[in-house]
């Protein structure tokens, strides 16, 4: 293997790996890095289930190559949760019941902690846009919005105090 | 395979020209990465052009703006300036997949995947924008309209790839919009969509672009219903006289997603609202 070397950091940790360069950083994450709450769902960036930030943008880590990482900074559902603590999304899709199969979990969460931080206060239906890329063939979506809704009321909270 | 990431564009087309086998160029990889993951491209050399400069630079003015070729969409929409100057681009840009997507994919990219389908492109050439070719033999600057040959093929040669897209200065008293009609109404591919780029003089349309996306090959410029709307405030003869321009110029595929008789119906009804758009947004009142 001619493979790559990279050096990156995820969840705010410096990390390195070798990969070949046609490899996908979904690939890296879970084979390599042994951080599998990135899922694969379908491969092709059309569901949403390995949804990182890159550089604090949301993708799909399978429509990255894990050479492309060198120097950025990755985030991953292994860093949501602070000093033990559940960060609110994720408390309030176990409130809700947001999830069944939990598949589509982390993508959802990785995705909707960025909708979020960019929309402190979205509506039903800035929510739906946001999550489109996101699919969930369990919960109808319903509860999905609803979690994101008390998490999102929550949030603005604890920014206030 | 072989992955590179240069930081000039000088490096990047030795490194194409270089190639003797199958080299691609690596923006958002949102169109690429799932053709290497299906097989149907077997990449020997794949250029990262994120790490160029100039190809990751957004510049905004009114006296022109360079869109880099590595500059995802979503970038496209938080730029308040962009948005006010050419809100048809943004909005054109910005409909392209989800917003996972939207923090790859790029308009050259978009361009250059070279879809009939292709949601910036119609907005790219109703805005007269010109893409800057960078390659072996140096720089050439090509109407964006020039670049897509047909589905799947351009006009770009061996180790060519698009440095930047360039709109023209903004004439004051202009406006442009997209529209496009899918299906569903998130995550789709348009079955017909319409871009309209407009400058008023005196109330009246001065200079019109009218371009119709997924009803033919490429995205199509239709010059009889971008005349149709000139010297006038868009009253309904003219528009209908638009509208009717738009439906001739329909050349479209007919299949499950729209019959030949929908999509050619349908390109009148958004070329007349997406006329209506940009007009409303250059401050016409009718």
């Amino acid at each position: 293997m001619n493979g790559v070397t990279v050096s990156t950091t995820v969840n705010g940790d410096a990390v390195q790996f070798v990969c070949p360069p046609s490899e996908s950083l979904l690939d890296v994450l879970r084979n390599r890095l042994n951080l599998t709450g990135v899922k694969e769902g379908c491969g092709t960036g059309d569901c949403g289930a390995c949804s990182i930030t890159l550089d604090g943008r949301l993708v799909c880590a399978c429509l990255v190559l894990g050479a492309e990482a060198e120097g950025r900074e990755v985030g991953t559902v292994e860093g949501m949760s602070e000093n033990g603590e559940l960060h609110p999304l994720q408390v309030q899709f176990i409130e809700n019941a947001a999830l069944q199969c939990g598949i589509c979990t982390p993508g959802f969460l990785v995705a909707a902690k960025a909708l979020l931080e960019r929309n402190p206060n979205p509506t039903e239906e800035e929510i739906r846009y946001g999550l489109a890329g996101n699919l969930c063939r369990c919960t109808g979506y319903d509860k999905i919005v609803r979690a994101v809704q008390a998490a999102a009321k929550i949030m603005r909270k604890g920014r206030k105090s | 395979m072989r992955f590179e990431s240069p930081t000039t564009t000088k490096a990047a087309v030795s490194l194409l020209a270089a190639e003797k086998g199958v080299s691609h160029v690596l923006a958002g990889g949102t169109d690429l990465l799932v053709r290497m993951k299906m097989g149907a491209i077997e990449p020997d050399l794949v250029v990262d052009v994120k790490r160029i400069d100039t190809m990751a630079a957004l510049t905004v003015a009114a006296s022109g703006v360079h869109i880099g070729g590595a500059v995802p969409a979503a970038e496209l929409g938080e730029s308040e300036k962009l948005r006010t100057l050419w809100p048809g681009v943004v909005e054109a840009a910005n409909l392209i997949g989800s917003d996972q997507i939207q923090g790859r994919c790029t308009v050259v990219g978009n361009l250059c995947n070279a879809s009939p389908a292709a949601d910036s492109v119609p907005a790219l050439i109703a805005a007269g924008a010109k893409a800057l070719v960078i390659g072996p033999n140096g720089k050439r600057r090509v109407s964006v309209d020039k670049i897509v040959l047909g589905p799947g093929r351009t006009s770009l040669g061996h180790g060519e790839f698009i440095e930047a897209i360039v709109l023209p200065a903004r004439a004051p008293k202009s406006g442009d919009a997209y529209l496009r009609f899918t299906p569903r109404t998130e995550m789709d591919i348009a079955v017909v969509s319409a871009a309209v780029n407009l400058t008023l003089a005196r109330g009246v349309v001065k200079t019109a672009k009218v371009v119709l996306g997924a009803v033919a090959p490429t995205a199509i410029s239709v010059p009889a219903a971008a005349r149709a709307l000139i010297g006038t405030k868009l009253d309904d003869a003219a528009l209908e006289k638009m509208a009717k321009a738009c439906r001739a110029a329909c050349n479209p595929i007919d299949d499950k997603r729209g019959t030949v008789e929908y999509r050619t119906k349908v390109a009148g009804v958004l070329g007349r609202r997406a006329a209506l758009l940009a007009f409303e947004r250059a401050g016409g009142r009718k």
